[in-house]
């Protein structure tokens, strides 16, 4: 893994999908959005959405699904 | 050794479990005790000690001494009473003229081959030989002057060949055979207490000696443990504390707890003034019933080391030698350093590292901190580093973030699956427990890469050791639960009644699936499938199934799921709610539950409640009076990310060595120098105060008061036997930091801090240093339903209602071995040496533990030329470093081993920033090296050692 942010992120929310990813669909998403809201920080959040909002390369399917019940970083947090 | 400052009563053989009833008479009075219950004991009950020397409560009588004598009206004879049980109605009378007489003269026996030299022995007044000559009247020894193991020379000069000098070799006792009684209760407590077999008696009669290991072995070559069970036991000067030899016999003790492992043993701090003279296992302490390992019984002389610092420290950069300062200074440099930060980077930019060494009541001070000053979620503790996967896992499918049994448990277990523990290294107390069980017939199967010494040692051999390649164990895990699943093997009824069925449906069908069985994963894990489904029978089908785990399987990419597949086979084979059963982490420091449970990790307050609940928030934001924020903060690893990037600019760390503890040093260094503010907290200058601009000195365990809480739960009272040497407890030192930080604290006693948790917190509700002092330890959850605090969770139903069955796909690491890289290397720890080693290398117990060491096959060394003893070089894609190399085949082909409790090896140069999909727990367990031969430190090594010199240097105040 390299010291870049996002190529860390994108690691760690894959790694993530890939437990959820046994599961049926529906419980899937919800899981990896649940678990990312629980326990990122905003910080981590808000690279996640620049990777998204440039096109998700390097995410998982399931995680660029999930990122839409993932919250976005209030201004105050970021 | 005699208890003669608290007494605590020996009643000379162990108590009886039978709940029939029997009543005697013992001279002249009634008694009624178990069936089974020696007449010493029985006596014991009412008050009568009857003399002896060979027996003690810990041990299982012997009846070798002969002065326990006593009549019984009808009987013939004197027999012994520790070995004779009672029966109904007899009348036993323990003192009369002719029991007198044979008393003395067993006494003269004993003494006539026993120095006189009572008034310089360390023993004296602490000597049982001495009381029984006491207690029998002993008046004059009529023996004439012959052979005897005492004198050096008889009267003409010449050697004694019979004499034999004393063994120094241990260095926390010696062992002095001319005072040796050959009672053999030092050999009795190797076995039975400890396990080790490391005594024997040597020859017969006359000639009998007490011997350590083979023939030519001293006490510091034998197997021998350091666990001070023998010494316990002597009831002579024989095998005595040097501590005691130095110092003097004790006149108070103190009862506390062991600031070392999890296991969390309680002791007997015994002083003289403020001098701790020894530490002596405390009988009644619930977690470790009068036994101790080394470190917690000798290990504490780093408390007093030269090398500890007293006084609080600043220096403006990280390149500046350090100056001393006043607490007042360091308080208003720390506060302005952090202020600044927070008004030019926001209040997101600092946070905290709790410590799990430090108490319960430090924990949730720091946490407190963080969240109600600095008003963020940035705390985070070691447990990261450990065991935030059993948080994770164990909170998901049972809802508690805890193991499920005390450690009386073990007493009743019938088959043991340990995975990824090494207790006779790692916890110590409760792996002689678990022998002890071992002993008496239950099995045992070990998940493994390395053949730890419980798969076979003396009198122990396990029924099945799964050696599996680091990585797999979710592999392993759930081709158990397949074999339990496909060949019905399961529990239905439990799964019925505290599960979800269709929840179990669902898992069958996962589990099932052809490519999770034995057969199809055995090239993946190395695990021959046969072995495998016998062990998986064997737990399923064996009687009561527990299971033990340590942090070979927490520190892995799937640590969380490993925690869950093993609860979901806890909960497929019924193995939950009763004593002998459970799922049972074993943590790693000392208050690593504790520290959890006091809210040390981002995303949750005490009591492991998410900072996202309203109404959870509402309850700390009334008692505190502040806002606090709904948002997770940031772990160890995030927040060292956030360094580097430039986000987060200052750290108060508390009792933690997270540059030598945490993974990829380089990037925790590279972290803490992008810092502008680090407060380091701790005894010693540890390698993370090389990149610290603040160092408050801290209070060891015996400075203070507080509470810490072990693996079962169990919150133990930690006491203060002396002042803090440099002035403040470390709850205080917290305290202060705060209030120069503006908070309104005004803590007088850690008992407060416990009561506001108390408050907050339902799980501890019941919790009070008045209850603490009235039950000796309780274990949480504690509070209205649960007064007496919960031995067993999840009798009747789970905590969070069902359990839950989660599927566990494993999920190769993307650490693999290849041309570069072709081995794999795990860590571990081992007995005489602790953590990152700060206190233990600071003791007395690098006898036996000198440096760290590379385990590597022979095979593998043949194919690197690498030779026994040889320095080689271990390289990963993070870096390399160098240590020297022991050949075993302990370790398989392929896999590597070592220890990381010495700074100058680095081992975690090594390791990667790999870690668990949940919770970030670092995979320490894989990393793919490569070994090579070569002639010392690597450049790294060398470097890291001139940084560390130059950044320690102290200036003196002026
Ligand atoms: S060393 Fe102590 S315990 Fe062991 S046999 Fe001798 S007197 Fe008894
Ligand atoms: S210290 Fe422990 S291991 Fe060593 S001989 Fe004594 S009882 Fe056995
Ligand atoms: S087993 Fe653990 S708690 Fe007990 S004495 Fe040893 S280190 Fe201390
Ligand atoms: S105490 Fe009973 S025979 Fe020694």
């Amino acid at each position: 893994m390299s010291a870049d942010p996002h190529a860390k992120l994108i690691y760690m929310a894959n790694q993530i999908s890939k437990f959820f990813e046994s599961k049926p669909q529906a419980e899937g998403v919800a899981g990896i959005a649940a678990h990312i809201n629980d326990f990122w920080e905003p910080r981590m959040r808000r690279h996640l959405f620049e990777v998204v909002d440039a096109g998700g390369a390097g995410l998982r399917p399931l995680v660029l699904e999930a990122t839409r019940s993932i919250r976005r970083p209030t201004p105050e947090h970021a | 050794m005699k208890d003669f400052i608290i007494p605590d009563r020996d009643f000379g053989t162990p108590a009886a479990k039978s709940k029939t009833m029997v009543t005697l008479t013992i001279d002249g009075f009634d008694v009624t005790v178990p069936e089974g219950t020696s007449i010493m004991r029985a006596a014991a009950e009412i008050g009568i000690s009857v003399p002896k020397l060979c027996a003690t409560d810990s041990l299982d009588a012997f009846g070798s001494c002969r002065l326990c004598l006593v009549e019984i009206e009808g009987r013939n004879g004197t027999p012994a009473s520790c070995t004779t049980p009672v029966a109904p109605g007899i009348k036993v009378h323990t003192q009369n003229s002719k029991l007198k007489q044979l008393r003395r003269g067993v006494m003269e026996l004993y003494i006539s081959d026993h120095p006189l030299d009572c008034l310089t022995c360390a023993a004296n007044g602490d000597c049982e030989l001495q009381d029984m000559a006491g207690a029998v009247g002993l008046r004059d020894v009529r023996y004439e002057k012959g052979e005897n193991h005492f004198e050096v020379r008889n009267t003409s000069g010449e050697a004694n060949p019979n004499w034999i000098a004393k063994d120094d070799s241990n260095p926390y006792f010696t062992y002095d055979p001319a005072k040796c009684i050959v009672c053999s209760r030092c050999v009795r407590a190797c076995e039975e207490v400890q396990g080790t077999f490391a005594l024997t008696i040597e020859g017969r009669g006359f000639d009998s000696r007490v011997s350590a290991g083979m023939a030519g072995d001293n006490f510091l070559s034998s197997d021998c443990v350091s666990c001070g069970a023998c010494v316990q036991a002597c009831p002579t000067g024989t095998l005595q504390e040097k501590s005691v030899i130095d110092i003097g016999t004790p006149e108070r003790s103190v009862i506390t707890t062991c600031a070392y492992c999890g296991v969390g043993c309680s002791f007997k701090a015994e002083m003289r003034g403020d001098e701790l003279v020894r530490m002596t296992p405390y009988k009644h302490g619930k977690a470790n019933r009068g036994h101790s390992c080394v470190k917690g019984r000798f290990a504490y002389g780093y408390a007093s080391h030269k090398d500890r610092i007293l006084s609080p420290m600043i220096r403006e950069s990280i390149n500046d030698p350090w100056k001393e300062v006043t607490w007042a200074e360091a308080m208003e440099f720390a506060s302005n350093r952090m202020k600044g930060i927070i008004a030019k980077h926001g209040r997101h930019s600092v946070g905290v590292i709790t410590s799990s060494r430090c108490t319960n009541e430090e924990a949730y001070l720091v946490q407190k901190l963080t969240r109600a000053v600095f008003r963020n979620n940035n705390t985070d503790t070691c447990a990261r580093v450990c065991h935030s996967p059993t948080g994770y896992g164990l909170g998901q499918t049972f809802g508690t973030s805890a193991g499920t049994q005390d450690f009386d448990s073990v007493e009743e277990t019938d088959v043991v699956i340990l995975i990824g523990a090494n207790p006779t290294d790692g916890h110590p107390v409760f792996a002689s427990r678990l022998k002890k069980r071992l002993r008496q017939g239950a099995k045992l199967i070990v998940v493994d890469p390395r053949r730890i010494d419980l798969v076979d040692s003396a009198h122990i051999k396990a029924a099945h050791h799964l050696q599996l390649t680091p990585g797999t164990n979710v592999a392993v895990v759930t081709a158990i639960a397949h074999t339990i699943v496909t060949e019905g093997l399961f529990d239905e009824e439990f799964i019925r009644t505290r599960c979800d069925w269709d929840e179990f449906q669902d898992y069958a069908e996962f589990v099932s699936d052809p490519r999770h069985s034995p057969e199809a994963t055995q090239l993946l894990t190395g695990v021959p499938a046969e072995e495998l489904r016998a062990a998986a029978r064997l737990y399923a089908r064996g009687g009561n199934g527990s299971i033990y785990y340590g942090l070979g399987v927490t520190e892995h990419s799937q640590g969380s799921t490993t925690v869950i597949g093993i609860a979901n086979l806890a909960m497929l084979t019924g193995n939950i709610g009763r004593p002998g059963v459970g799922v049972n982490p074993l943590r790693g420091q000392n208050n690593v539950q504790g520290s959890c449970d006091m809210g040390s990790f981002p995303h949750e307050l005490p009591g492991y409640r998410h900072v996202k609940n309203d109404a959870v928030r509402d309850v700390f934001e009334s008692l505190w009076g502040v806002q606090i924020d709904n948002e997770p903060g940031l772990r160890i690893p995030n927040m060292l990310d956030a360094a580097v990037e430039g986000t987060f600019k200052g750290l108060y760390c508390q009792g933690e060595d997270i540059l030598q503890s945490d993974p990829d040093t380089k990037h925790v260094a590279a972290g803490l120098a992008a810092m502008d503010c680090v407060i380091v907290h701790d005894l010693f200058l540890n390698e993370t105060a090389n990149y610290a601009h603040v160092f408050f000195p801290g209070s060891s365990f015996l400075e203070k008061d507080g509470t810490f809480t072990n693996a079962e739960r169990r919150i133990n009272r930690v006491r203060k036997v002396m002042a803090p040497k440099q002035g403040y407890a470390d709850w205080e030192v917290t305290q202060l930091f705060a209030q120069a930080m503006g908070a309104d604290w005004h803590y007088t006693h850690p008992s407060q801090i416990m009561d506001e948790i108390a408050m907050l917190t339902p799980s501890f509700a019941g919790v009070s240093y008045e209850k603490l002092e009235e039950m000796g330890s309780v274990q949480w959850p504690c509070n209205e339903k649960a007064p007496e605090g919960t031995p067993l969770m999840h009798i009747d139903g789970f905590v969070r209602g069902k359990g839950k069955l989660i599927v566990t796909e494993y999920v190769a690491t993307d650490e693999k071995t290849g041309p570069r890289f072709p081995l794999l290397l795990t860590t571990g720890r081992i007995l005489s040496q602790y953590n990152v080693g700060a206190q233990t290398r600071r003791t007395e117990n690098v006898a036996w533990h000198p440096e760290d060491v590379l385990e590597i096959h022979p095979h593998d060394a043949e194919l690197r030329g690498v030779r026994d003893g040889q320095f080689v070089k271990l390289a990963s894609r993070s870096g390399e470093t160098s240590l020297r190399a022991k050949i075993t085949d302990r370790v398989s082909p392929g896999v590597v081993y070592t220890t990381f409790h010495h700074p100058t090896t680095q081992a975690n140069v090594i390791t990667t920033d790999f870690s668990d999909w949940a919770t970030n727990c670092p995979e320490y367990k894989v990393t793919a090296v490569q070994v090579s031969p070569s002639n010392g430190p690597t450049e790294w090594q060398e470097e890291y050692e001139a940084q560390a010199a130059q950044s320690r240097r102290i200036l003196a105040a002026e």
